[in-house]
């Protein structure tokens, strides 16, 4: 477990991370935490010439709020920090739950908010909840940035949008309209704590009791956290009752390309845990909405 | 300090001497070891399963800066006098040598192969990834019964088959017990491989001094004695020349009583580099290099009379030794049968064990070893009865006992058991957890569609080894020395080598009772063999049983002398003379008894004894005392617990969510200790119900290789444990103690197995294989609930 030797930066500003990534190309990567990329590299499975530790940059690590009304958190915001804030666990209780459940203590105390989104984890928790929640990535280049949606942004295993010169550095959560309930609901891998399949939904609800509006994102289940569109479309305008539930729920894995099929759960089993765990959070993210 | 201030410390809950030491990060393991000039090893390791050498091109990595030297298995082997020893060879058994590395062969992933020493820990690994081996793989035997199978590639070829050993034999008259029988159970049941994980992972440290020939390794070891005689032997080398320290050990669990190839290595690039040599093991490579447990198919066929009454038993086992049988590995297997009867009084019973060579790396003792595989198996049995008879598992179970008026018990295996009363454990069982109204309640939750189960079970085991013959050549035996110094303090040295068990607390308590002396008075030393008498070491839950009456013999010995010395200053106080008959030890305190005022405390006794000046002149001066103590007998501690699970029928999760554990261990030094042990020993056993096992692809890779894909439980998935305890003093030691170790890991697996069984019963279940986790329960859900019957309720 002693990685290659590496050449080790830690700027301080997100001026000097960009620059760094320029000079160092293909040959840099960045540290964001270090639960997914270290484990590799003292592997040897990952052997990058130099690590760009984003750790001490302290303008990518605050919670507020955007002048739009978003909440916008930090790339470099640990889950620990995303618990315990008080505007999160304010306007969206459901994440700051979720980050209270990502591995353990120690997880919770290095890994990013940025780093997990970045890195796409199949099984990560997050992902199913930004897509869920709609969130936009703010990311920097030398030149300038740009926002990229959620849904344009995880493209296959371990690879999102983000291109080699960009830097994630922040991800604002839209304000969720009146009656949204949000929820999170998954079967953890015993060993690893990641999600053998996990379910976000947020769902806002009106005043005469029809749904509006639902956003449904699912981890773990293939090679990339899905939003379950069919699920969603089906809970879209009607009365959710629970024949409502378990057809939606039902139609959870429609967007899932490949089940995943591996040492801890079948294909098989992850597409009946989907329509599970969909069920589920829907059930729940309706009970938060009223 | 006056001695009569003591209280009894036996039975207490002393808090544990040796964790102030431990929790501030004062412990001294052997990776703690710095030596001057140390340098660091790495071990190359085969990554096929099985695969001949054709060559090994080691000239990159020894021409990297910072490295001193490769050296390949053939290089390490030749070094060796002979192969690794084995002990207790069984009747008819044949096994393959074994060195250090393979040198012309790998026959398991992570057998080593070569081996740099640099001067960090970092260049060491880098040089690893410069040798060039040129394999040639070969057919992989994975799986175990397929090894046994004549059809299967050999994978020695020297032996002509897989087959370690195929024994058979029985018992009483099965064939008759079950003509008799009015019913028949059977099943195949499977005990998954299990990947021992001690906090600390394996390593060593080698110093050799090339003007002396003395070497000391220290090494993360279950039993310094035993490595000395191993590795001294192995090396040419005599006993004398080679010095052996474990001092603190992070846990072992039995896969730390083996002797390792890196032991050898390390001492061998030692002498052949001039420097002390350190290795030490991470997580990762854990997996793969150091022995695991388990591993058996159960082929298991038991008659039973309408009653509920065992009549018989056949069983056919098959054990997956893995690519080498090594110290008395192979003999474990041999422990599932002879347990198999467990606390019933069942006298007819037929065998045959197999043990198979596998492309795996070797399996080894693991807490338990061969009697959770037993407990297991009559456990089920008994509740397989109960379903076949539309029996309570409990009644089924007291119908069957061996009653408490029968022991001392020699059970149709040949076991002695030494004391027990069954029923009194589990009439307490049955009142803490409240077992009727666990049913009725169970009722009514299964009319509200959970499913809900309740598991019980009464097990016993075999520990505290053990006299000679149970030992297969490594001695029964093991060793105290007692030492009383100047100023009345003690030191004990024990041949036992706890690593976590707390010994030196409990041993401690039993000095300090026996001597009257504070406890904060007594220090004990272990893991140095060129400190302690010569011992044999901690597992089979033999240390405080064996280790702890050498004490007390050593104390005996200590106290008749003192009370020469006592009466020789007696004497001199009175200025009379007096029968040392007279003389009392009391709290610590000697005296006579129509003089209350006058005595001499061990202060000054020890003072005495090596001044000298009062003593008589047959008297020697000095007060130190050295028993071996050897067992007449094994302990039988035993147990019964009762689990609830309930299931989530969408997931097939299982949830614990009661667990009562009744466990008699006879006389208990310190509750803490004990309830510690069980409280460990219930998370591995449960862990080994519902998450634990290895699992391997075709080609003989390890796919569970690390804790993210090898499931072990974490404190937060239990409920608080409800423990009680009968004592049943074992006569087998003055004691009246039993080894607490392993039992309620034997116990708990069981238990679970049965209640998620009970749980799903009725839906028609009879019995679902270990590890319950959620997709197989949800497996069995889903072909259940298309034939759905009726079954217990």
């Amino acid at each position: 477990m002693i990685p290659q030797a590496f050449d080790y930066y830690a700027p301080t500003s997100v001026a000097d991370a960009l620059r760094l990534l320029r000079q160092h190309g293909d040959d840099a990567k960045l540290l964001a935490g270090g639960h997914s990329l270290l484990p590799i590299m003292k592997l040897r499975l990952s052997t990058p010439q130099c690590l760009i530790d984003l750790g001490r940059i302290s303008e990518l690590r605050f919670i507020g709020e955007a002048d739009d009304g978003c909440l916008a958190i930090g790339a470099m915001s640990t889950y620990h920090d995303i618990k315990n804030s008080a505007l999160v666990q304010e306007r969206v209780p459901a994440l700051a739950e979720a980050a209270g459940e990502v591995g353990d203590v120690q997880v919770q105390n290095k890994g990013t908010i940025g780093g997990s989104l970045a890195h796409a984890d199949p099984a990560g928790d997050f992902p199913a909840l930004a897509l869920a929640l709609n969130f936009e990535l703010v990311t920097a280049t030398a030149r300038s940035g740009r926002t990229i949606a959620i849904d344009r942004f995880f493209r296959d295993l371990l690879t999102t949008a983000l291109r080699p010169n960009e830097i994630l550095t922040e991800v604002h959560i839209p304000a969720l309209p009146a009656g949204t309930g949000v929820a999170y609901q998954k079967l953890p891998n015993k060993a690893s704590h990641y999600a053998v399949v996990g379910v976000a939904a947020a769902i806002t609800v009106g005043d005469d009791g029809v749904c509006t509006d639902a956003r449904v994102g699912v981890t773990g289940a293939g090679a990339t956290a899905v939003r379950a569109r069919n699920t969603e479309r089906i809970l879209k305008g009607k009365h959710i009752d629970a024949a409502v539930i378990r057809r939606a729920a039902k139609r959870a894995g429609a967007n899932v390309e490949d089940f995943n099929d591996d040492l801890h759960a079948s294909a098989e089993y992850r597409e009946h845990l989907t329509t599970v765990f969909a069920a589920r959070a829907i059930e729940d993210a309706l009970s938060r909405a009223g | 300090m006056i001695a009569g201030q003591v209280s009894k410390l036996i039975g207490s809950r002393v808090k544990r001497k040796e964790d102030p030491r431990l929790i501030t990060g004062e412990g001294k393991y052997t990776d703690d070891v710095i030596l001057p000039g140390m340098a660091y090893m790495a071990v190359l390791r085969s990554p096929y399963a099985h695969a001949r050498i054709n060559g090994i091109d080691t000239a990159q990595a020894a021409a990297l800066p910072d490295v001193l030297g490769v050296m390949t298995g053939a290089e390490v082997n030749e070094r060796c006098s002979e192969p690794f020893p084995l002990f207790a060879i069984l009747e008819g058994m044949q096994y393959p040598e074994r060195w250090p590395m393979a040198a012309t062969k790998a026959n398991y992933v992570g057998e080593p192969v070569a081996a740099v020493v640099a001067s960090s820990r970092a260049a060491a690994r880098d040089a690893l990834d410069l040798i060039e081996v040129d394999y040639e793989p070969l057919p992989v035997v994975v799986d175990m019964e397929t090894a046994a199978d004549p059809d299967t590639p050999v994978i020695f070829e020297e032996m002509g088959s897989n087959l370690c050993y195929e024994a058979s034999d029985q018992a009483g008259d099965p064939d008759r017990a079950f003509a008799e029988a009015d019913g028949v159970v059977e099943a195949r049941m499977e005990q998954p491989r299990l990947i021992p994980n001690p906090m600390e992972p394996r390593a060593t440290v080698a110093d050799y001094e090339r003007s002396s020939g003395n070497a000391t390794l220290w090494v993360t070891t279950q039993n310094p004695h035993i490595e000395r005689m191993v590795v001294a032997q192995m090396l040419g080398m005599p006993e004398n020349k080679l010095r052996v320290v474990a001092i603190d050990v992070g846990g072992g669990f039995g896969c730390k009583i083996n002797t390792y190839s890196e032991s050898l290595i390390a001492i061998i690039l030692a002498q052949e580099f001039g420097r002390p040599v350190k290795w030490a093991e991470d997580r990762t490579e854990h997996f793969v290099s150091t022995s695991h447990g388990r591993g058996q198919a159960q082929y298991v066929q038991a008659a039973y009379k309408k009653d509920g009454t065992l009549l018989g038993m056949k069983l056919k086992i098959y054990a997956d030794l893995g690519a080498y049988a090594q110290v008395i590995s192979h003999v474990i297997p041999t422990l599932t049968p002879s347990l198999a009867p467990g606390v019933y009084a069942c006298r007819d019973i037929g065998w045959t064990t197999v043990g198979v060579f596998t492309n795996k790396i070797p399996y080894d003792a693991y807490r338990g070893a061969g009697r959770p595989e037993a407990a297991y198996i009559i456990e089920r049995v008994m509740d397989l009865i109960a379903d076949a008879t539309g029996k309570d598992p409990v009644a089924v179970r007291r119908k069957n006992f061996i009653p408490k008026d029968a022991f001392p018990y020699e059970t149709p295996t040949g076991m002695i058991y030494d004391s027990a009363d069954y029923d009194a454990a589990l009439d307490k069982a049955l009142a803490i957890a409240d077992y009727d109204k666990l049913r009725a309640d169970q009722k009514a939750q299964r009319k509200d569609g959970r499913i809900v189960g309740v598991g019980v079970t009464v097990t016993t085991e075999v520990c505290g080894f053990g006299p000679a013959a149970a030992m297969g050549g490594l001695g029964g035996f093991e060793s105290a020395t007692v030492r009383v110094d100047p100023m009345g303090k003690v030191t004990v040295l024990t041949g036992a080598s706890p690593h976590g068990q707390g010994e030196e607390t409990s041993f401690a308590q039993i000095v300090a009772d026996d001597l009257g002396v504070p406890f904060d008075d007594v220090e004990v030393i272990h893991g140095d063999t060129s400190i302690v008498a010569r011992g044999v070491g901690t597992f089979g839950s033999r240390t405080l049983v064996v280790g702890g009456t050498a004490i007390v013999k050593a104390n005996e010995q200590i106290k008749e002398k003192a009370k020469l010395i006592a009466t020789a200053l007696l004497e001199n106080k009175i200025e009379d003379t007096l029968d040392p008959q007279l003389v009392t030890l009391e709290d610590g305190l000697f005296s006579v008894q129509d003089m209350p005022d006058q005595y001499v405390t061990w202060a000054e006794v020890g003072a005495e004894a090596y001044d000298g000046q009062l003593l008589p002149e047959d008297l020697d001066p000095g007060l130190e005392a050295v028993s071996f103590w050897e067992p007449p007998g094994l302990t039988f501690p035993f147990s019964a617990h009762i689990a609830t699970v309930e299931i989530d029928p969408d997931t097939g999760e299982v949830s614990l969510t009661r667990y009562v554990s009744v466990d008699d261990c006879g006389t208990v030094i310190n509750p803490t200790l004990v309830e510690g042990q069980i409280h460990g020993g219930l998370a591995q056993g449960i862990g080994q119900a519902l998450l634990e096992q290895a699992v391997w692809d075709d080609e003989g890779q390890l796919v569970s290789g690390s804790l993210m894909d090898y499931a072990m439980p974490f404190a937060q998935e239990f409920p608080m444990f409800e423990l009680d305890r009968t004592v049943t003093p074992s006569p087998v030691n003055p004691l009246g103690a039993k080894g607490i170790g392993e039992m309620a890991t034997i116990s708990a697996t069981p238990t679970v197995a049965n209640a998620v069984v009970d749980a799903l019963s009725p839906l028609g279940v009879t019995h679902v294989d270990i590890p319950m986790t959620a997709e197989r329960i949800w497996r069995v859900l889903q072909t259940h609930r298309r034939g759905r019957r009726g079954g217990r309720s």
